[in-house]
């Protein structure tokens, strides 16, 4: 029980933010309408995937630091679920752009930074694929997770500064700092958050979990 | 100091020696070049300078590539018990980076050549093509390395480094076109100090990462 509050907390928020995200009122807005329901969905998947790939940055150091198999496996399985977000946060996000920008794919900034974000962590599990030898692969993997991270995040933040976007938050959209985030929302959206975030860590967790005892008991994953 | 130089002489002779494979570099981007013509003629200048942005990044991989993948593992043991991992890094960034400006400068004049010359600012071109030689050699003499370690070819060098350096091109990209047509472009210093920002970064992160690469 001890352990398992915030899991229990998951379930609760997210079922809050399924429930009250679809049913609450939310601001009537033209053209966004009903689709600003979307941000309890979309805007949680970044929020998650930025502090999974920033939890496998932290995981990836620390086994260049001790060179412990655990934090290999620990790195990998928070990169993992962190891909699995940033996918569906680009399917949500380019359903949400079919009805309001009217195309799913429209070469946005935003759209083209993420998926070279993806790209490179797609080129990170290719990497892992091509090495048999756990402790070449823990060592070679952590060093390129290290520099992918390092230079793709201040990319991330400064290119899409460069350019005008109609992503909300840019050039002039509201974003959800802005007045259409209202009380209402807020209320929603930050268990929202918080509920997306927690999930994602305990699936990580999980992963781990499983390829660790795998680990000790046939010394390979 | 003198290891570094001392090891970067060895590169550039041992370039020096076997001819081919240099030559075989200026053939392959003349080859390119040709192609690109034969495909589409002379093309107008913002396709152009995309052209010349992407013959630049295969030129790279294919440059850069042999600067890690080219040297047999065994020697490399070698390596390690008279050189610190920082300087062998160094002087292999710096060789590629000789090799690369050289090349992008050889493939600037065939592209004026064959591809029509846009260029109303031929200096502040040169600039924008050294800047991001040295960028795009540093990043892919890095992922070599990797490459190497992990026993691949350069197509992996190929799929881990096309996701970093896109950005870099889109700056350049944009660098260089304020090179073509003379419009005043606001912020353009501030563009070229992140290019270069970001490949004293680069550096940074190889000299603190190679390490542990360098390690059996």
């Amino acid at each position: 029980m001890r352990s398992s509050w915030w899991k229990i907390l998951c379930v609760i928020l997210l079922a809050y933010a399924i429930i009250g995200g679809l049913l609450l009122p939310v601001p009537a807005r033209h053209i966004l309408n009903e689709t600003v329901r979307n941000l309890y969905f979309h805007v949680p998947m970044w929020f998650g995937m930025m502090l999974l790939f920033g939890y496998s940055f932290y995981y990836s150091l620390m086994y260049l630091r001790r060179q412990q198999m655990e934090y290999d496996i620990k790195a990998v399985a928070y990169l993992k679920i962190g891909v699995l977000f940033s996918c569906l946060g680009m399917i949500t996000g380019m359903e949400w752009a079919t009805y309001t920008w009217g195309e799913p794919w429209s070469n946005d900034p935003k759209q083209l930074a993420t998926a070279i974000c993806m790209l490179s962590y797609f080129a990170y599990l290719i990497l892992r694929g091509g090495i048999k030898d756990e402790e070449k692969r823990a060592k070679i993997s952590a060093v390129y997770n290290v520099f992918a991270f390092a230079l793709m995040i201040p990319l991330l933040f400064v290119l899409p500064r460069m350019v005008d976007s109609l992503h909300p938050g840019n050039g002039g959209n509201p974003g959800f700092n802005a007045y259409d985030l209202d009380s209402r929302m807020r209320l929603v959206f930050y268990p929202a958050v918080i509920g997306w975030f927690l999930l994602g860590m305990w699936m990580s967790t999980l992963h781990a979990r499983i390829n660790i005892l795998r680990y000790k008991k046939e010394n390979t994953f | 100091m003198n290891q570094l130089l001392s090891l970067v002489k060895k590169d550039l002779l041992i370039e020096w020696r076997q001819k081919h494979t240099l030559f075989g570099v200026l053939l392959y981007v003349g080859a390119t070049v040709f192609a690109i013509y034969i495909m589409n003629g002379q093309p107008d200048v913002k396709v152009w300078n995309a052209l010349f942005w992407i013959t630049q990044l295969f030129v790279a991989v294919n440059s850069v590539a042999k600067s890690f993948l080219q040297e047999h593992p065994n020697r490399f043991r070698y390596y390690f018990t008279i050189v610190r991992p920082s300087t062998f890094l160094l002087a292999k960034m710096l060789y590629s980076i000789v090799l690369m400006l050289g090349i992008s400068l050889v493939s600037l004049l065939l592209f004026t050549i064959m591809l029509g010359n846009p260029l109303s600012q031929t200096a502040v071109f040169i600039g924008v093509t050294a800047a991001g030689s040295i960028s795009l050699s540093a990043v892919f003499t890095f992922l070599s390395a990797i490459a190497a370690r992990a026993q691949q070819n350069a197509a992996l060098m190929a799929i881990l480094g096309f996701p970093l350096v896109i950005p870099v091109l889109m700056m350049l990209k944009s660098l260089a076109l304020s090179a073509i047509s003379p419009v005043y472009q606001s912020g353009w210093w501030m563009l070229m100090l992140v290019v270069l920002a970001l490949s004293i970064m680069v550096v940074i992160l190889g000299l603190i990462l190679f390490p542990f690469l360098w390690q059996e």
